[in-house]
């Protein structure tokens, strides 16, 4: 057996947004354990319940993640809801949707040029950026923030987008589409990415799920599983296509995120076409008295959001189980037997948020 | 809106190893294990999916009770159990990776397990 050495790599990292450690155990070059290590930046507001009026929680819930913000809001909101039995009107189901779906393409559109970054296509950075600019323009426009939204609350949401922008949306969508598949085309037939991914950080199915993967990372090991399906908001109305790859390697996982981003843009056009007109909130009386676990997906995977109240305006508890901290385990599995010089592209590929993560 | 079916069951610390055995042979995934301080208790909730059925079961103990791990069931539930015990002080045994508190570094030891932040009107922003 090799001497084996112990390589810190993180808190700091080129392909690390955010501080994660991994002291990684290596025989020569090859990977033989992980052991990883969080609570860098844990900023502890779940605790902030405890001195913020349920209905003002929002924004704090809001600030987890500083990609996928508008979903967090949106799924503590449900949470609230189902707790309270608020019949939220149908008009501000279908734009919770179309958000969240802009939201989902943003984020992996941000994963995108990340990721070409991780592996030195500085050109396909640049290109999956300015197509995710068209995305944040929408939001911008339609919500006055562009990474955060601030229209959850509960009840509903707080701004309207007229038919006439709805109109218009969709005919932007065709011009996102055809930057996509330009994007697209390269990710996933570019020789030297496919190379480059290819069985690479490699996990079964059996082991995707044993571990408690979520989201495209559990999909690209061909496991099923997307929240969406569940029917939570207006998605019960809407066609939701599951995306799977079959592989579990880190081409597989960029392999549902790109392929996902259409199944994105198909939702916004569903959800435009079957928006009814009406109000786009109720009035909220009272306070949460009961508990719930509200799960959504996230570009991430699955979010959960447990929510406890006891009548008051303050919550008992508020937990936020995100699918980066879930997918640590799998990561773990995924490391171990590859080489030192993959291990960026397969952290990467895992899409980690950090600030999700220590909420 | 279509409500997800949720079903929490209660149950003692000695009948967990065996719940939670039941769901791992009938295929179920940890979906995430989470602590609540009620009072002087503690409420700890595993929650398993499969195929969208979502359940729960509870434990609820006093702060000196220790919990025996699911480690050898759910090889994942290191990273829950780790946070319940540096959030909220809950010991654990038998973890199979233990990081002995130095999962989050937090200035305060145990801070989930401090009495509840009172609100008096001069606090308000």
């Amino acid at each position: 057996m090799s001497k084996q050495i112990i390589v810190p790599f993180g808190p700091q990292h080129p392909v690390l947004p955010e501080p994660i450690h991994l002291d990684l155990v290596l025989e020569d070059e090859k990977v033989v354990d992980v052991i990883p290590s969080i609570g860098y930046i844990h900023r502890g507001f779940e605790k902030l319940v405890e001195k913020r009026e349920f209905t003002e929680y929002v924004y704090v819930a809001e600030r987890t993640c500083g990609i996928c913000s508008f979903i967090h809001g949106a799924t503590y909101c449900q949470g609230i809801e189902q707790i309270m039995k608020i019949e939220v009107p149908e008009r501000a189901q279908y734009l919770r949707v179309i958000w969240s779906e802009f939201s989902r393409l943003h984020s992996h559109l941000l994963w995108l040029g990340l990721f070409a970054d991780s592996f030195g296509f500085e050109n396909l950075f640049m290109g999956a950026w300015k197509t995710r600019e068209r995305v944040l323009d929408f939001m911008e426009e339609t919500t006055g923030g562009r990474v955060i939204q601030g229209t959850s609350k509960i009840g509903g949401v707080r701004r309207d987008i007229s038919s006439e922008r709805l109109d218009r949306m969709v005919k932007d969508l065709d011009v996102l589409d055809r930057e996509m598949k330009e994007l697209t085309t390269i990710f996933l037939h570019d020789d030297s990415i496919r190379h480059r991914l290819r069985n690479v950080g490699t996990i079964s199915r059996e082991d995707a799920y044993h571990l408690g993967a979520v989201g495209p990372t559990a999909r690209g090991s061909g496991v099923a599983v997307d929240l969406r399906k569940t029917g939570y908001g207006a998605y019960d109305r809407l066609n939701v296509p599951v995306v799977t790859d079959s592989c579990g390697d880190c081409l597989s996982r960029c392999t549902v995120r790109a392929k996902e981003l259409f199944t994105s843009t198909d939702l916004i056009r569903q959800a435009a076409r079957k928006i009814p007109d009406g109000p786009v909130d109720v009035k909220v009386t009272g306070a949460p008295d009961g508990e719930y676990f509200m799960r959504a997906e996230q570009p991430r995977g699955e979010l959960v959001h447990y929510l406890k109240g006891n009548g008051t305006k303050f919550l008992v508890r508020s937990r936020i189980r995100t699918p980066t901290l879930t997918n640590i385990p799998p990561l773990i599995k995924m490391l171990a037997g590859c080489d030192l010089a993959d291990v960026p592209v397969i952290v990467l590929s895992i899409d980690p948020c950090i600030s999700c993560t220590e909420r | 809106m279509t409500m997800q079916p949720q079903v929490t069951t209660n149950i003692e610390v000695g009948q967990l190893i065996g719940s939670v055995e039941r769901f791992r042979n009938e295929g179920y995934r940890l979906v995430q294990i989470g602590c609540t301080k009620v009072g002087d208790l503690y409420e700890i909730n595993y929650s398993f999916d499969k195929d969208y059925h979502f359940e729960n079961i509870r434990i609820t103990i006093g702060g000196s009770t220790e919990v025996p791990s699911i480690s050898g069931m759910y090889w994942n539930s290191f990273i829950y159990e780790n946070e319940m015990h540096d959030l909220f002080g809950i010991q654990v045994r038998g973890m199979n990776i233990d990081f002995k508190g130095t999962l989050f570094r937090t200035a305060v030891k145990y801070p989930f397990s401090q009495p509840p932040v009172t609100v008096t009107k001069g606090d308000k922003p």
